[in-house]
Order: C-alpha cells, then sequence, then structure tokens
C-alpha cells in the first residue's frame, strides 16, 4: 500500500519548515498544502482540534502535530534514510535537550524583537543573543550540531535562521557579529538542497514581518 | 561505558576458557561477581526536590524499571553547586546523572531511561502511538500546568475564566482515557507517568488554594485511572505527603502574595 502523506503548512512558519526538510532528507514523497491561517480549513481543524495549528502532519489519514514530534516520528517510520537522530541515548537526549531549549526561547525571544520597541525589544535582543551563544557553545567545532552529518538538532533550529534577517532590520543589530560561528553553520545547511529548498527567501519573510507589524499595530 | 565493554569481551574469553576446562562452578560466581560490578558501576543519581511533580515523576520511571538510583534533595532555595554544574542553562530540578554524564528536562529524561533500560518499556513500540503519547505528555506541560499555575495569580472574573480553561483541557485529557485501563493502554507507561501529577500535584494545590474544580463528579473517569494507579506499589511510594505538600503551597502563595504588594 502507498503511503499518502499530507503536510498542512504555512510559508514563513520555522515549525513547519523543520518538517519540510526531515522529509526532504529522507526523500519522502508528500503533497504540500499551503495554510491561510485568517481563515483555517476544515481539515486543520478536523486534524489538529486541540490546538487548531500548523503543521500538521497526516500519514494514511492519521495526524500527527508538533513539528518536534513530527520530526521524530518521520526518523522512526523512515528510519533507513538519512537518520537524523543519534543511535546512542545519551547523544539522544542531548539532541533533544537542545531541541527542547530552542522551542522553549528563540521563538519567544525573537518575536519580542520584531513585536516590541524600546526597553523590552532591547531585553528581547540580549536574551536572544544570549541564546545563540549557548547553543554556538553547544556546536564548537563541529561542521553540524549533529557531528559529522546533519542531524534532529540541525533540523531543528536551522529554519529560524530565514528569520534572522527581519530581526536584524527590526532590532537594528547585526546577529553574524556576536555570532560568527552560527551564521557559518546556518550558510553550511543552506548548500544542502533539503535546507535550501524548505526555507524561504529572508527578504520575503522580512516583507511578511512587515506586514505582521501593520496588523498589530507596531511601528 | 568502555570498562563494561572490555569487560565483557574479557568476560567472553574467559566463558571459553571456562568451557574447554569444565570449571562450572568458578564460571557461576565470576558472572554473578561480574554482574554485581556491573550494578555497582552503573550510578545513577536523581536530582529532585521533594514538592516538585516533574521531580516525581522521574522518580517513578525509575521504580517502575526497578533501576537502582541515589536520590539527592535540592533545597531550591540555595541550589547546590553539583546542580549548577549539572544543568548550568536552566539550573533546575530534576537532573539524572547517569554515571557522572548529566540530563536534563523531565520528558528528555524519561525517553533516556527507557532507551538505556530497556526491560519494562514505557514509551509504545509503535511510532503513531509514540507520536500520540509525546504529544499528550507537552499537553500537559505545556498547557494544562502553565493554566493550573495561573489560578494561584488569578481572582475574581479572571480566576473563573481560568478554571474554565483549566475543565476544558482536563476534559479534553480524559477522552484520551476513554477505553483505557491507563492512558498507554492496559498497563502503566509513559503517558500515565507524565499524567501523574494529578496524582501527586493537582488535588493538593487546589485543597490548598480552596478551589473545587477537580472533582470526581465532574470528571469520573480520571479519578478512575487514579485509583488503579495508586494502587500500584511505586506510584504510593512515590507519593507526596500531603499535609506538608498543603503547608507548602500554602507558604510558597503567602510569599507570592507578600512579593507583589
Amino acid at each position: 500500500m502507498a503511503d499518502e502523506l499530507v503536510l498542512l503548512d504555512f510559508w514563513p512558519s520555522p515549525f513547519g519548515m523543520r518538517v519540510r526538510i526531515a522529509l526532504a532528507e529522507k526523500g519522502i514523497k508528500h503533497e504540500y498544502r499551503e495554510e491561510d491561517l485568517r481563515n483555517k480549513s476544515a481539515l486543520l481543524l478536523q486534524m489538529n482540534p486541540v490546538h487548531k495549528k500548523i503543521p500538521v502532519l497526516i500519514h494514511n489519514g492519521k495526524p500527527v502535530c508538533e513539528s518536534l514530534i513530527q520530526v521524530q516520528y518521520i526518523d522512526e517510520v523512515w528510519h533507513d534514510q538519512a537518520p537524523l537522530l543519534p543511535s546512542d541515548p545519551y547523544q539522544r537526549a542531548i539532541a533533544r535537550f537542545w531541541a527542547d531549549f530552542v522551542d522553549k526561547k528563540i521563538y519567544d525571544h525573537g518575536t519580542k524583537i520584531w513585536r516590541t520597541k524600546g526597553e523590552e525589544q532591547e531585553a528581547g535582543k540580549k536574551e536572544f543573543i544570549e541564546c545563540l551563544k549557548l547553543l554556538e557553545g553547544e556546536l564548537g567545532d563541529k561542521p553540524y550540531f549533529g557531528g559529522e552529518n546533519f542531524g534532529f538538532l540541525d533540523v531543528v533550529l536551522v529554519p529560524f535562521y530565514s528569520w534572522f534577517h527581519a530581526y536584524e532590520k527590526c532590532g537594528n543589530f547585526s546577529i553574524e557579529a556576536e555570532c560568527p560561528k552560527l551564521i557559518a553553520w546556518a550558510k553550511r545547511c543552506l548548500q544542502k538542497e533539503s535546507v535550501s529548498k524548505s526555507l524561504p527567501d529572508q527578504e520575503k519573510v522580512y516583507g511578511f514581518v512587515l506586514q505582521l507589524k501593520k496588523v498589530f499595530g507596531i511601528e | 561505558m568502555a570498562e563494561i565493554h572490555v569487560m565483557i569481551s574479557s568476560c567472553e574469553r574467559n566463558v571459553g576458557i571456562a568451557t574447554a576446562i569444565r570449571r562450572k562452578p568458578v564460571l557461576a560466581n565470576f558472572t554473578s561477581k561480574l554482574q554485581q560490578t556491573m550494578a555497582d558501576e552503573d550510578e545513577v543519581k536523581l536530582f529532585g526536590m521533594w514538592a516538585s511533580p516533574y521531580s516525581r515523576r522521574v522518580e517513578l520511571a525509575l521504580k517502575l524499571k526497578g533501576i537502582p538510583f541515589q536520590y539527592v534533595e535540592e533545597d531550591l532555595s540555595s541550589k547546590s553547586c553539583l546542580l549548577l554544574k549539572y544543568n548550568p542553562v536552566h539550573q533546575k530540578i530534576p537532573v539524572l546523572v547517569h554515571n557522572g554524564k548529566p540530563i536534563a528536562e523531565s520528558l528528555v529524561i524519561m525517553e533516556y531511561i527507557d532507551e538505556t533500560w530497556t526491560n519494562n518499556p514505557i514509551l509504545p513500540q509503535d511510532p503513531y502511538d509514540r507520536a500520540m503519547a509525546r504529544f499528550w505528555a507537552k499537553f500537559i506541560d505545556e498547557k494544562l500546568l502553565m493554566t493550573a499555575r495561573k489560578v494561584s495569580f488569578a481572582s475574581g472574573k479572571e480566576k473563573e475564566q481560568v478554571i474554565d480553561e483549566i475543565t476544558e483541557q482536563l476534559k479534553l485529557l480524559e477522552s484520551e482515557l476513554q477505553g483505557k485501563e491507563y492512558f498507554s493502554g492496559p498497563s502503566i507507561g509513559y503517558l500515565d507517568i507524565v499524567a501523574s501529577v494529578l496524582v501527586f500535584w493537582f488535588g493538593n494545590v487546589q485543597e490548598a488554594l480552596g478551589v473545587d474544580m477537580f472533582t470526581q463528579e465532574k470528571f469520573p473517569i480520571i479519578f478512575g485511572w487514579i485509583g488503579k494507579v495508586f494502587e500500584i506499589d511505586a506510584v504510593k511510594e512515590c507519593r507526596i505527603p500531603k499535609e506538608k505538600h498543603l503547608e507548602y503551597i500554602r507558604t510558597r502563595l503567602e510569599a507570592l502574595k507578600s512579593a507583589s504588594k
């Protein structure tokens, strides 16, 4: 029986990008469906009634929600191709720990940068950079967070790179000046087709953020 | 781990030799000594806090798997140097230290425990069932518990709204128990362990706050599950002492209220 896979997604979502990258890394055929978040489809509401959010991965009619869970699911089902999580339990725990860290910190601090002004924005920038520096420390001298090979934590973090230009313009600062190793890592990831095809253009994301700022009444 | 591999290879060589010279009693003695040495060498420490449901769930996972461990009680008002060394990023409990290597975040710790000690698996084997277990665990931690915390700070209409939100979330969670003995199916597993916060913590917090929303009448299926879960020895051992807990919550609330004045 052929596998039927549908991904409900929204193009600028870093969480959606994670799933796109994982599917591309493993060469998994799937149908991509763009959602309009102001007018969510009946399918989205049916498949994710609890959170009503994208991304939703529908595998043979059964939904999997939450991007970290989706990436692990993809890794476990299609375990023979391009494994993302390491095989050693301790290394897996480290990867999961930092993935959890990215989820708890990066998105919220990044949002503060474009969505607020003044002191709150400055605090957001400071915390954001501190978190990136911690991640840089975890990367060390490795080419990828996964070591020699692109892995789970790389998939989890690299989508946020597509938002860096927007953060920099809104916050009037340079992420590369603060975290050059991380930028070098992101550019290395972008050389992979699975990543370059899954991440939108940074200018396009910035344009989207400017629209959001108008909607929220932020100058 | 390298030392254990060397010992195993040496054991295998010795098995060959022992069989050749038929010294069975000597082999049996050697094997049991090797097993004892390996158990002794497997050092598991849990840095926890008696009132933390996150800490209790890791204890429960270790006990259900029969893993011997040393428990280290942390004073959260004066965190130990070891805790700060083992969890510099968040500086929180629980932290599991296995043979000197630290793991933090209770859900990450539980997956590590399941992958390292493969007896009595707590996560399901099927990837879809695993995804569902992880989804509801995340729901408990990121929705239910976060909403529950707001009750302490809310009053009046806002408090009513928060209680409505928790009720709705508990109803969603309860639907996961429909037709099952435990969240994990016919026997206790990962999601039951995560949901043990309902067993250990929820009722006490509610009582301390004088809120009456988590009742058998409103959530008969969850309460049925709580009754079943409490029959398990490991769960009884991990129970947070009620009176001590009530006093602790009340003291913390007072401190929070005076800090906000």
